[in-house]
């Protein structure tokens, strides 16, 4: 019994140890945000490779999304359906679902780079040149990582908010013989300036935590290529659940009242 | 060379986990000297020159550059310490997202800020000193050969002129002329430039031509050093075993039989 309590507190020690540890390596990479020198060009590349080129699949994810909504909406409630549909996709789509679904995607394919790259930076001792060189590692790797990924995904989320009603529409439309007219108008009078807001802050803190999660995952990775590999899938794994974790936080926040 | 001392180290130690790499590493490096440390694969080579730097934590002892302590120097003192050493790294350690101008340039942008263009004349210059043309500088690293990398690696460490240069390896894998090309490269820096240099390497030729001053380690520790012509002389069993690269000998190679 004895033995099984030492397990666990040793359990919950090292979980604090790693909290811990992501906390201080957050803390000094927003310290270094604010304080010169800062890296314009770096972070606009970042911002090109994380919004542009996330824009495909994040659109193809939105527009399924908005459409399987319709869908499911139509099939669910059989009474009143017209104006429930419309309602049910554009609010699910703004405030959950465009931004916990372009997290993931985004967690997938940003946190999985960045940790592959700096993790590879790492292990042949690129990070260590880049300190020899009078750089500081943070501020060249980090920082532009973390800055575009703050403001990039809320841009891309933004973008497929918009296609995933656009699915849903198409749907209710085509498919389920809906009135267009009606459906926008619905659309737009449920359409509330706080659910898109909620839904673009949330995914600006997502946007930070994949890209902390692979910055620390990537910076902290040793022994070669294996290494390497375990930095991204720890990368994509922890961000996925602090995604879906910190949307819970965020949600019970905002609309608690 | 002057009798200053630039690096003093004293009992440095290092341990990964169970496995101790430094056991107490005594060193003195002079101002504008070339030390040559010579030792076997996985002594510990490496990992002295990291700790000597800072870009590994030892787990003991001290390291005093121009006289001032630097164990336990806070991030931003560290950082501006950082600016007296260039180094090249065993492997390169090259840029792979910067085409090779902008790796050899980088220091002089970056921590110099200077201009871009300017940095780039200077950076083809330093590449045309290790044998590389100018049309190298368009390539990224991934297109060049591994002694081409190494070349560019010590272009990058000595384009921002740095007061303390650590060379590990500079020539391995590189052909007997082109080494020796880079051995006069690393004699001229020190002689006329009056920069520190710590080498690390195994070509005992390469020593003899670029060290005034040689330091051997085993097991964790510095076993024996003395000036570079004295070496033949060193009366010292490891030593003599390692230069004359015997297998018999005081130092032991963990090998079974096939
Ligand atoms: N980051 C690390 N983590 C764990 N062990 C390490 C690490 N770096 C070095 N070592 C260990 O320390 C020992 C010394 O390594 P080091 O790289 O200094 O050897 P070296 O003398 O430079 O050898 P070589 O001549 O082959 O380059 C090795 O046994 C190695 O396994
Ligand atoms: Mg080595």
């Amino acid at each position: 019994m004895l033995d099984f309590l030492a397990r666990i507190g040793h359990i919950f020690i090292l979980f604090l140890q790693a909290a811990g540890r992501l906390a201080l390596f957050a803390i000094i990479a927003i310290s270094h945000c604010v304080r010169p020198p800062f890296y314009p060009r770096l972070i606009g590349r970042q911002m090109i490779d994380m919004g542009y080129y996330s824009l495909p699949v994040v659109g193809l994810t939105a527009i399924f999304t908005g459409m399987v909504l319709a869908l499911q909406a139509h099939t669910g409630f059989s009474v009143g359906a017209e104006s429930a549909v419309a309602t049910i996709v554009v609010l699910s789509v703004t405030r959950e679902l465009g931004p916990v679904i372009a997290g993931l995607m985004v967690a997938g394919r940003i946190g999985a780079a960045i940790a592959a790259e700096i993790g590879t930076m790492r292990v042949t001792d690129q990070i260590d040149a880049l300190s020899t060189l009078s750089t500081n590692p943070y501020k060249y790797l980090v920082v532009p990582r973390l800055i575009a990924g703050t403001i990039t995904l809320p841009l891309l989320v933004f973008v497929a908010d918009i296609i995933g009603v656009f699915g849903g529409f198409v749907v209710a439309t085509y498919k389920l013989g809906y009135n267009p007219g009606g459906f926008l108008g619905q659309t737009w009078d449920t359409l509330k300036t706080d659910d898109v807001v909620s839904g673009l802050v949330k995914s600006a803190v997502f946007g930070f935590i994949v890209a902390l999660m692979g910055c620390y995952y990537g910076y902290h990775s040793k022994g070669g290529a294996q290494g390497v590999g375990a930095a991204t899938t720890y990368a994509v794994v922890s961000a996925s659940i602090m995604i879906l974790l910190f949307d819970y936080l965020l949600t019970a926040l905002f609309f608690s009242s | 060379m002057s009798e200053r001392v630039k690096i003093a180290v004293r009992g440095m130690k290092k341990s990964f986990g169970p496995k101790l790499v430094l056991d107490g590493i005594d060193l003195d490096v002079r101002e504008g000297e070339s030390l040559v440390v010579i030792g076997g694969s996985g002594t510990g080579k490496s990992v002295t020159v990291k700790c000597l730097m800072g870009l590994m934590e030892p787990d003991a002892g001290s390291v005093k550059i121009d006289g001032a302590e630097t164990i336990g120097l806070g991030a931003g003192a560290r950082f501006e310490l950082m600016r007296k050493f260039g180094m090249l790294f065993q492997g390169a350690a090259l840029f792979d997202s910067l085409p090779v101008w902008e790796n050899v340039a980088f220091g002089l942008i970056q921590g110099r800020g200077m201009a871009r263009r300017q940095a780039k004349a200077i950076a083809l210059q330093k590449l045309g000193a290790v044998g590389l043309g100018p049309e190298v500088g368009e390539l990224s690293p991934a297109e060049l050969s591994g002694g081409m990398q190494k070349r560019v690696a010590l272009a990058r460490a000595i384009a921002a002129e740095p007061e303390i240069i650590i060379f590990d390896e500079p020539t391995t894998g590189l052909d007997p002329i082109m080494a020796d090309v880079i051995n006069e490269l690393i004699v001229k820096i020190t002689h006329e430039l009056g920069v520190t240099a710590i080498s690390i390497t195994h070509d005992m030729a390469s020593t003899r031509k670029i060290a005034d001053h040689v330091a051997m380690i085993y097991k964790g520790r510095i076993i024996w050093s003395g000036a570079a012509d004295t070496i033949d002389r060193s009366g010292n069993p490891y030593v003599e075993q390692f230069i004359h690269g015997r297998a018999e000998g005081p130092i032991q190679m963990e090998i079974r039989a096939l």
